[in-house]
């Protein structure tokens, strides 16, 4: 009995092992891949339309609602100690810096992350990979590489509007809802924020965009048996990638509070 | 190099296994020049793997695949791109890409192998060759509006679109009417005879494929069990293709 879990422990350990070494290689050839031209501007470009164009209606409307939520809790809270015209400060300050980059990621990973996955994926199960093969095509480059370009540039480009979104919508709940004093709101809004706080958002955004895209291709490549593979790849990619762009978040938010955050 | 300039592709004691499954465990095959070779075998035997390997898309586990006298299983990457040129693939399935229109499939390997920029002679290049797959017209429709047959051909216009010397064919006439498949069989003998291009072909439809191909090859327990003629086949006394063969032949009985 004993035996036999750890065989299957060893065994388990051993695949996971051979799954990082792989994931490895591709993080490797991928890199490789980013810096030599020719690049494919064509692909690049449909790509960024279909992720961000698609993406900005409901990216919009998320951090919009964040927005709301955010600027009603805090003004509910700060009145306690009379200090509600600090909220906007308050929203601009965790839209920038958390909620912006990880809404925008998370809505990018349900709505694009998993598309990747799954075209890539059906792609893999239907041999079209071993097709651009035969055609000396390099999957990599021409799957990976131009969706990764596009994550790069839709992430913070979205975030960034995710920012004037999600602040607009703290305004509005403040404002219009609680009933803040607009011009105590906006000054110490203006007075609290610096550029560093939208600066460290947008960093993150880019991390995150990398992250999202290369764990999502790379389960899509890796993509095994049929249509219940590509749906297991497409859970395991969301999953995976939701949980790692939140690790990343912590480590890269107790870097930048190290660094030049301290307020 | 390596001896006769007669055979354009060979084989030699190539093994593949997936974990503890072992598909092909020693396969030695010679294909010539300017030939159709049928490799025919039982469903799972590893046909396709054996195509793979060639191709180059699967590295095998032990072995050596000659192109030319030259190994390709020991070239770099970028090597072994250059000489992919000179191979075609029919999937078995076809393998469109099924984001794009017939016509982007097929111009797809024209302009990353040939290089070919002129949007009017990348147009004059597919319709051409959709002329000879008889579906003329159908550039602008996607693979998933295409019927099983359609796909197949498209994917024979794919495969030889860069007029590459050696074709490699995965069942081109599985799942088509007697009709179609005796087309499909048609179009191969003309890519052979007049692009004279080689053509290894997997199959299952023993009947028509015997009576055009040059060489049979029975893939059996991951070896090649038969290579020759495909009278020699119909002679031939190994127990299993025997059965494999007359099969094919016998009239339905009650
Ligand atoms: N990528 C792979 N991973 C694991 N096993 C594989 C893979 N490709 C093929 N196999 C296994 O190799 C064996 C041979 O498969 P192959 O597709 O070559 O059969 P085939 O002779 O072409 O059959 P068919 O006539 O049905 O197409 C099968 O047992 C199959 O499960
Ligand atoms: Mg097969």
């Amino acid at each position: 009995m004993v035996m036999i879990f750890f065989d299957k422990l060893g065994r388990k350990i051993v695949s996971k092992l051979e799954s990082l070494g792989k994931f490895s290689l591709f993080l490797v050839e991928i890199v490789r891949w980013l810096f030599v031209p020719p690049f494919r501007f064509k692909e690049i470009f449909y790509y960024t339309e279909k992720i961000g164009v698609d993406s900005i209606a409901i990216v919009s409307l998320s951090t919009f609602t964040t927005g709301m939520i955010i600027g009603l809790q805090l003004v509910n809270i700060l009145r306690l100690l009379g200090a509600e015209i600090y909220a906007g400060a308050g929203v601009a300050f965790s839209m920038s810096r958390e909620l912006a980059p990880v809404i925008t990621a998370i809505v990018l990973i349900a709505k694009n992350g998993s598309g990747m996955t799954a075209e890539i994926g059906s792609m893999k199960v239907t041999e079209q990979i071993d097709a651009l093969e035969t055609m000396t095509v390099n999957p990599l480059r021409y799957l990976v590489v131009p969706r990764l370009f596009a994550s790069i540039l839709v992430f913070p480009a979205l975030t960034a509007l995710a920012n004037v979104v999600g602040i607009l919508g703290g305004y509005v709940a403040s404002v219009y809802i609680m009933q803040v004093n607009k011009v105590y709101y906006l000054k110490e809004m203006y007075f609290w924020v610096d550029p560093e706080d939208i600066w460290s958002g947008l960093i993150k955004a880019f991390v995150f965009g990398i992250i999202v895209t290369v764990i999502c291709c790379f389960n899509g490549l890796n993509t095994k048996g049929g249509a219940k593979g590509v749906g297991d790849a497409t859970t395991k990619a969301v999953v995976i990638s939701t949980i790692s762009i939140l690790i990343a978040d912590y480590f890269m938010t107790y870097l930048f509070i190290s660094i030049f955050l301290r307020v | 190099m390596n001896g006769d300039s007669k055979h354009i592709i060979r084989v030699e004691n190539l093994h593949k296994a997936f974990g503890t499954n072992n598909v092909l465990e020693g396969v030695d095959i010679q294909i010539e020049e300017g030939k159709v070779t049928t490799i025919i075998g039982k469903s799972g035997i590893g046909k396709s793997v054996l195509l793979k390997n060639i191709i180059g898309i699967m590295k095998p586990d032990k072995g050596k695949i000659f192109f030319k006298g030259e190994d390709v299983t020991a070239l770099p990457k970028s090597k072994l791109l250059e000489l992919r040129k000179n191979m075609g693939y029919l999937f078995q399935d076809a393998a469109l890409f099924d984001f794009m229109t017939v016509e982007e499939n097929i111009s797809f390997p024209i302009i990353e192998q040939l290089k070919i920029k002129s949007r009017s002679e990348i147009k004059k290049r597919v319709a051409k060759l959709l002329d000879l797959v008889e579906l003329p017209g159908i550039e602008k429709r996607m693979p998933s509006e295409l019927s099983g047959g359609m796909r197949k051909r498209v994917g024979l216009a794919r495969a030889i679109a860069v007029e590459p010397q050696v074709v490699l064919f995965d069942e081109p006439t599985t799942g088509l009417d007697p009709i179609l498949a005796e087309n499909i069989n048609e179009l191969i003998m003309m890519v052979n005879k007049k692009l004279s291009m080689t053509c290894l072909v997997i199959s299952h439809d023993i009947a028509s494929t015997f009576r055009r191909t040059d060489k049979v090859a029975f893939l059996h327990d991951g070896t090649i069990g038969f290579f020759g003629n495909p009278d020699e086949a119909v002679a031939s006394k190994h127990p299993v293709l025997k059965k494999f063969i007359s099969n094919s032949f016998r009239p339905l009985e009650d």
